[in-house]
């Protein structure tokens, strides 16, 4: 999907500048926005570029650097730690070889941390793009892990 | 029985994707009930229930609504504080999952009596379950003229729009929120004025969580009078908690004020698993108070809270067993509050830098009797200077276990000297 046709399902009101970026990230592969794009999306939102750069920096779900095709975002937060998340983030530490904040070589996966993911009933929890996984042990974040290569290949 | 299912009596009985259920069980009576009446009706209920914010502060919903009230401009909004993202708390996705036309109609009939002419709802962006139920009721509503223009045929028009957050907890703050709503990084205002003042886009709006929506069809169906009957003389009605952490039963439970949280946690909870003992409780989430076992007695009530000067109300307990170290769960949430602190003041900028530095300490056993006296003044002037809530109430862990475990400090110390 284009830039263009992506953000003008929204009025070209800055009101909804937040809304679309994250629908246009969430729609790229490498979940980002460049500074062209940047350029386009000021002038149909009718903002400064400098306002565009502003909210891709606040925002945890907005970025200007490229990240994998799947971004893995695990809640650190007390309810999942004290159910054992560090043994989920080790689990996908050693499984992908990186740490959180970093992109795997092939560009299939990054890791990061996220704020509570309000799944603290099934604890612990990760979001992988837009899907989220709860009651996680190390077993089933193998088979998870292994299910999105396989989609991939 | 030490629940009471008022809020949410539908859940898990009706289909969250069906209207026809939520009229079948009632629903959108209290609004035709309202609609009935004069506005100021809608107004002298909600003041008679004595009904409090849900979203963790407690402040009395009947002033909000007031206000908004008396505000003569001719566009005014409600909005929805649905962007849930303090650590243990989930309740609010409980009721949009299972029973979103309830807030619907909370908004609706607050609209009626307000004058509000549009309503929004802001919701995190990793809700995708409730982002969808809300949309798909928002519709339905629609459809079936409880939303749009000339609803019940009165001279009455109100819609509602869904929005959504890109990731930011501080969002969940009421200025910041409206900051988001209007395309802006999430950062607080100075306050005065206020937004049932100047508000969202400028103009006047009301604010409220969740589940304050939800309580308002129940108030307008019983009476403020029958409502207020519920619970303690401080606190109204009921509290949805958001039970987490080493406990067997982990959920969401609907309970009148009043209950002490050692009931909670035995009886709806089952205890703490593999046989361990419970070590502490932190209340109302990351930014609430962590309190020791001795203290379980206490019941769950506003006023009770008051002492914590925290937004402690929004029900959330996370349980911790004798496993836990004190400092690995104050770090994680200082962490976080350095994350997500929108870096507008100083005091919450800077502070928990240097909180989680001192705590680092602690960690590594590192800290000197220079660094506690440092922790603890620092996190006093955090939470009397920090603009808003969130540098507000980020360093009540820390203040309170500085309370309740001063020994973990001390014993942590790698020497008493200065």
């Amino acid at each position: 999907m284009t830039l263009e046709s992506m953000i003008q399902k929204y009025p070209a009101s800055p009101e909804y500048l937040v809304e679309a970026l994250r629908d246009y990230q969430m729609a790229k592969n490498d979940h980002s926005v460049t500074e062209s794009e940047i350029v386009k999306i000021a002038k149909y939102f009718n903002v400064t570029e400098s306002k565009v750069c502003s909210v891709v920096s606040f925002y945890s779900f907005l970025s200007e650097k490229p990240k994998g095709r799947y971004v893995i975002r695990i809640c650190r937060d007390v309810p999942c730690f004290v159910n054992k998340s560090e043994s989920i983030l080790k689990t996908l530490e050693t499984r992908l070889g990186i740490k959180p904040g970093e992109t795997t070589p092939d560009g299939l996966f990054t890791l990061e941390y996220t704020g509570c993911l309000g799944q603290c009933d099934h604890a612990p929890a990760f979001r992988i793009n837009d899907m989220t996984y709860v009651d996680l042990t190390p077993d089933k974040v193998k088979a998870i892990l292994s299910e999105y290569r396989e989609e991939k290949s | 029985m030490i629940e009471k299912k008022i809020i949410s009596k539908r859940f898990d009985k009706i289909d969250p994707y069906s209207i026809a259920d939520y009229i079948a069980t009632g629903g959108y009576k209290s609004l035709a009930k309202a609609m009935a009446g004069q506005r100021i009706n809608i107004l002298s209920e909600v003041e008679k229930s004595r009904l409090r914010g849900r979203g963790g502060a407690g402040f009395p919903v009947a002033i909000k609504m007031m206000a908004l009230a008396k505000e003569a401009a001719l566009v005014k909004y409600i909005v929805c504080n649905a962007d849930e993202g303090e650590p243990g708390n989930f309740k609010d996705r409980a009721i949009m999952e299972k029973d979103p036309h309830s807030i619907l109609e909370g908004m609706i009939i607050t609209a009626y009596a307000t004058r509000a002419t549009k309503g929004y709802i802001y919701i995190r962006c990793e809700y995708d379950k409730p982002i969808e139920i809300m949309r798909h009721a928002v519709e339905e509503a629609r459809k079936n003229h409880f939303l749009g223009q000339k609803i019940d045929k009165i001279d009455f028009d109100f819609d509602i729009e869904i929005r959504l957050g890109a990731g930011s907890y501080v969002c969940g703050e009421e200025f910041a929120l409206l900051e988001s709503i209007e395309g802006k990084t999430g950062r607080t205002r100075v306050k005065p004025p206020f937004p049932t003042s100047v508000g969202l886009f400028g103009k006047p709006t009301e604010i409220n969580n969740v589940e304050t929506f939800a309580n308002i069809p129940v108030i307008i169906g019983m009476g403020g009078d029958e409502f207020a009957k519920i619970g303690t003389k401080s606190s109204t009605g009921t509290k949805l908690l958001s039970l987490s952490g080493n406990v067997n039963n982990k959920g969401v439970y609907e309970i009148p004020f009043g209950v002490p949280i050692k009931t909670v946690i035995d009886e709806l909870g089952g205890g703490v698993p593999d046989s361990r003992a419970l070590k502490m409780v932190q209340l109302g989430g990351a930014c609430g108070p962590i309190i020791p076992r001795y203290l379980l007695d206490m019941i769950i009530d506003f006023d009770r809270f008051d002492e914590f000067e925290s937004k402690t109300g929004s029900g959330a307990i996370i349980v911790m067993d004798d496993r836990c170290d004190i400092f690995d769960i104050l770090l994680r949430n200082v962490t976080f509050f350095k994350h997500e602190s929108c870096g507008k003041c100083a005091p919450c900028r800077e502070g928990h830098n240097q909180l989680e530095r001192l705590l680092r300490k602690f960690v590594d056993r590192k800290a000197t009797i220079t660094d506690l006296i440092s922790i603890e003044s620092l996190a006093r002037v955090m939470h009397q200077t920090s603009l808003c809530g969130l540098g507000q109430t980020s360093p009540t862990s820390i203040i309170s276990t500085l309370r309740y475990f001063r020994d973990d400090y001390i014993d942590r110390l790698e020497s008493l000297e200065v």
